[in-house]
């Protein structure tokens, strides 16, 4: 007996030279090209001293930084009390209440930015117009193109993950665990204290991480709302040096900092997640009693209905309103309304239709490339079928720690140029679409793997089908329903992805992101709206199709992240 | 004539040896269990048998073909073997003859003898009125037995079943370790039979190989494992015991309370040394005055329980810190602390090692 060729080494082969390609190669260009005199190819640091050497670029990151944390504090406000009173109070309405966390969830920061700015901004947003017709007041009192406005308007979609981190974790701690303090004597707010969030404290934490980065790496709000109230953040820096004459080296030199930023959170976001002695977090949940709240469980819907109101019934009103309008500012009435804006967007615009059509051809393509991509290496790793399969699979999850406007440069420092000289062209977006959404494929594929007993397959074996009979006749009709979850959960984000498609389209390869963001600039809020409204709906009809066949809280699911 | 060979079987993960020469003969037709606690290497030695594992030494031959060495291992599906799983593995997208079929398809049978040998099985299995029932509509022992039927419709060369009990709840374990027997007397099938329970492997097996830290401790039918035990780790493993420490000194037997003729044990080297001896619970005697014999010596009783089939005292030997277990007969009862002895039968204690602390 002689040891044989392993065709499966081909295959290693194959995966390790996509994720170079995807991941390693886009990543090594970046910091190559941030070192490099963009003229000479000469070892320099003068990128970073352009970079940072002016008051008012460091000023952009300082915002950043200030933003982000602000954000967080306010998505604990918003999110803590309705995590908390969702998941272990008698509240009424928590169905209702998840939804509507879920749609805020779904709804894009910048399409939720352009509907506050139908409500607030500074003279003709409806809050202000009804604050004057109600007080008398010569002028509103918000305004939206503020850094608190920012703020607010970023926090509002941000705290469901703050809410997903929570509830889940608060949804795992038993209440004998409770039960066992209280036995031995302490009362309910002493267990809340010693004992309950302490247990759930490394989530919120984590949570809180997470809130953070996602913000300081957001560009389409800041896009909507810092440039007009003239301050920067980074991301809008980024662009631009990127607005002509591009500044690629200076870009890469200035977004580094960033991706060390993430690197070092998310690496302590995971430490604190997975430390061991928070044992609960993974045990069995035990059987939960929820806290009566008594008259006070009234007060906690309101205030949950009011935070959800913000982030989803008012918004979402005012863009209906804009969309089905003739002029927005002339409110709801019969001779206001309109189905035009849509005509005008599909039919009259040059380009606005073909946007739609290749958002939802780039992320289904994205999707399948993804999912094709993290199911291989997934069951790879999980087989332990080759020696140093674990290294592709970190290199599956490494795009997690990339925000999306780095990943974007790095494509472009890596492909823009020959001989690849994919700048602009429809490959290099589902390319780095697949890239920023392949760790969410990733973690989905190996969770829907491990959801199945490897006996589940070794009986195949043994009763003399070969790995791939087992494959295609039991692993792939069990875990259906979990790689359509996956695939949806690459597919949804991907549909909307902006920061990444910003610095990588062409005038035909536009999404429907960039196309928003170019007509916000002409400020034809009815189209906007309208367009936004294409959006939602899509992702509404894609996310109940998902609820139906895949079930239950598919996009809320912790393994997600 | 020898089925399946292990011959000095190893396996090591990193340092850690999980299983270390494991030899082994089944003949055909033969039940052998794998007996031991968790982590004594059984389920590695079964998977290695499987073609799930490569070993790091030693080989596997069935029928002479050797199947397993540390450079080159025949894959499983080509091992004319079955196994039943411990999580059963049912596969819930199949119905339950698609099931028990899915072995006889890839076999290419002739479609009548497929269809004959398919409605036989669920005969015996008890299940031909499910057939056409998903898994999930199914309770855990009719799982169980559709586990069973797709294993042994197949007629494999050797049959292993990995503690393919331990999800049942007790009831239905008796019932079917009683049904995994009486199908090995109607098919005949060489099987390997992983568990931790010895009473299971007790009523199933013609022999029983008893492992500890991944090595073979003993391997024997059932009655002489019991009654012959050759190390403590059995002894205390297979049924209750007690360890009796002591040495032998000019042909006198030193034992807690006991002194005596060393040459009246049957068969017991009589030189002198140190020397344990296993006593089953059940093979003393409890007595409410002295029953004359040298055998014997007076205690105390300082534990009882009442367990409906006998009486657990635990009796103090006077003058010692011993603590022996005897059971008696239901009827036999003794108050704690009553002045009691104990007699003890030298024909039905067993030579151990003694202990290494003694």
């Amino acid at each position: 007996m002689t040891r044989r060729f392993d065709p499966l080494i081909l295959l290693w082969v194959a995966l390790a030279l996509i994720l170079g390609f995807l991941v390693i190669n886009p990543l090594l260009r970046l910091v190559m090209t941030s070192l490099e005199a963009a003229d000479t190819g000469a070892f320099t640091f003068a990128n970073y001293v352009a970079a940072y050497g002016r008051p008012r670029y460091v000023q952009a990151l300082w915002n950043s930084l200030r933003l982000g944390l602000s954000v967080t504090v306010l998505c604990l406000v918003f999110a803590l009390p309705m995590a908390w009173a969702v998941s272990r109070t008698d509240m009424p309405g928590k169905g209702a209440i998840r939804l509507l966390v879920l749609g805020a969830f779904i709804t894009p920061p910048y399409l939720g930015a352009i509907g506050w700015i139908l409500l607030a901004g500074p003279n003709a947003g409806w809050i202000n117009k009804l604050y004057v017709a109600l007080t008398g007041a010569s002028e509103g009192f918000l305004d939206i193109y503020s850094f608190p406005g920012l703020v607010f308007i970023i926090a509002v979609y941000s705290f469901p993950y703050l809410f997903i981190f929570t509830s889940s974790a608060l949804d795992v701690v038993s209440s004998e665990m409770e039960d066992a303090a209280n036995i031995l004597g302490a009362g309910t707010l002493r267990t809340m204290a010693r004992i309950t969030l302490p247990l759930v404290l490394p989530a919120i934490l984590g949570g809180a991480i997470v809130t953070f980065l996602e913000t300081i790496a957001l560009f389409g709000s800041p896009a909507l709302i810092a440039i007009p109230a003239r301050f920067n953040v980074v991301t809008t820096q980024l662009q631009q040096f990127f607005s002509p004459p591009v500044r690629a080296e200076v870009a890469a030199a200035y977004a580094v900092p960033l991706l060390l930023i993430t690197v070092v959170l998310f690496a302590l976001q995971r430490w604190l997640i997975a430390r061991k002695g928070f044992v609960s977090l993974t045990g069995k949940g035990g059987e939960r009693r929820m806290i009566p709240l008594g008259r006070w469980r009234f007060v906690m819907l309101g205030y949950c209905g009011f935070v959800l109101s913000l982030s989803v019934l008012l918004p979402y009103a005012a863009l209906s309103q804009a969309a089905l309008s003739k002029a927005w500012g002339q409110g709801w009435s019969f001779d206001n309304l309109t189905l035009g804006n849509f005509h005008y967007l599909l039919f009259v615009h040059d380009s606005a239709g073909q946007s739609v059509l290749n958002s939802f051809i780039y992320a289904a393509s994205a999707a399948c490339l993804a999912i094709g991509l993290a199911l291989s290496i997934a069951y790879i790793v999980s087989r332990k079928l080759l020696p140093f399969a674990e290294v592709l699979g970190f290199l599956c999850m490494a795009p997690f720690v990339v925000p999306g406007i780095v990943l974007a440069i790095a494509f472009y420092a890596a492909y823009a140029p020959p001989p690849f000289a994919l700048y602009g062209t429809g490959l290099i977006l589902v390319l780095a679409f697949t890239t920023r959404f392949l760790p969410i494929g990733f973690a989905n594929a190996s969770a829907a793997l491990r959801g199945i007993n490897p006996e589940m397959e070794e009986a195949v074996r043994i009763l003399g089908g070969g790995r791939l009979l087992a494959v295609r006749r039991v692993m792939v009709p069990l875990m259906k329903r979990g790689l359509i979850g996956a695939w949806l959960l690459v597919f949804i984000p991907a549909t909307r992805e902006l920061s990444t498609a910003m610095f990588l389209y062409g005038p035909k390869t536009r999404t429907m992101s960039v196309m928003l963001l170019d007509l916000s600039e002409e400020g034809k809020f009815e189209h906007l709206a309208a367009l936004g409204f294409m959006l939602l709906a899509a992702t509404i009809v894609i996310v109940g199709v998902g609820y139906r066949l895949v079930g239950g809280d598919f996009m809320m699911r912790r393994e997600r992240t | 004539m020898s089925k399946l060979v292990l011959s000095g079987l190893g396996r090591s993960f990193g340092g850690f040896a999980a299983v270390e020469n494991v030899s082994l003969t089944l003949a055909e037709g033969e039940f052998v269990s794998l007996l031991g606690p968790s982590g004594c290497g059984k389920t590695t030695t079964l998977r290695m048998i499987a073609g799930f594992m490569k070993p790091s030494a030693g080989s596997i031959a069935v029928d002479g073909r050797v199947i397993s060495t540390p450079e080159q291992v025949v894959p499983p599906e080509q091992r004319g073997m079955s196994m039943i799983f411990q999580s059963y593995a049912i596969w819930p997208n199949m119905t339950v003859g698609e099931n028990v079929a899915f072995g006889l398809k890839l076999r290419k049978l002739p479609r009548a003898e497929a269809e004959r040998r398919l409605a036989t099985i669920l005969d015996v299995v008890r299940l031909a009125h499910l057939v056409d029932r998903y898994p999930a509509e199914l309770s855990g022992g009719q799982q169980q037995r559709g586990a069973l039927a797709r294993a042994i419709v197949i007629e494999p060369a050797v049959l292993l079943l990995d503690e393919p009990l331990s999800n049942l709840d007790a009831n239905l374990r008796e019932d079917m370790r009683a049904e995994i027997r009486r199908l090995h007397d109607a098919f005949r099938i060489t099987t390997v039979y992983v568990t931790h329970d010895q009473s299971e492997a007790m009523t199933t097996s013609d022999r029983i190989v008893v492992m500890n830290h991944g090595r073979i401790e003993q391997v024997d039918d059932p009655v002489s494992l019991y009654n012959r035990p050759r190390s403590r780790f059995v002894a205390g493993f297979i049924g209750r015991t007690n360890f009796l420490d002591g040495r032998i000194e000019g042909g006198t037997l030193v034992l807690p309370g006991l002194a005596v003729p060393a040459g009246m044990v049957p068969g017991l080297e009589t030189g002198a040394r140190p020397i344990g001896f296993s006593v089953r619970p059940n093979t003393i005697g409890l007595h409410r005055g002295d029953p004359g014999t040298p055998w014997s010596c007076a205690g105390a009783v300082v534990e009882r329980a009442f367990l409906g089939e006998y009486w657990d005292y635990v009796v103090q030997p006077c003058g010692t810190a011993a603590r022996i277990r005897v059971a008696t007969s239901p009827l036999d009862v003794h108050a704690v602390g009553a002045q009691v002895w104990m007699s003890i039968d030298p024909a039905r204690i067993v030579e151990v090692p003694p202990a290494e602390t003694a």
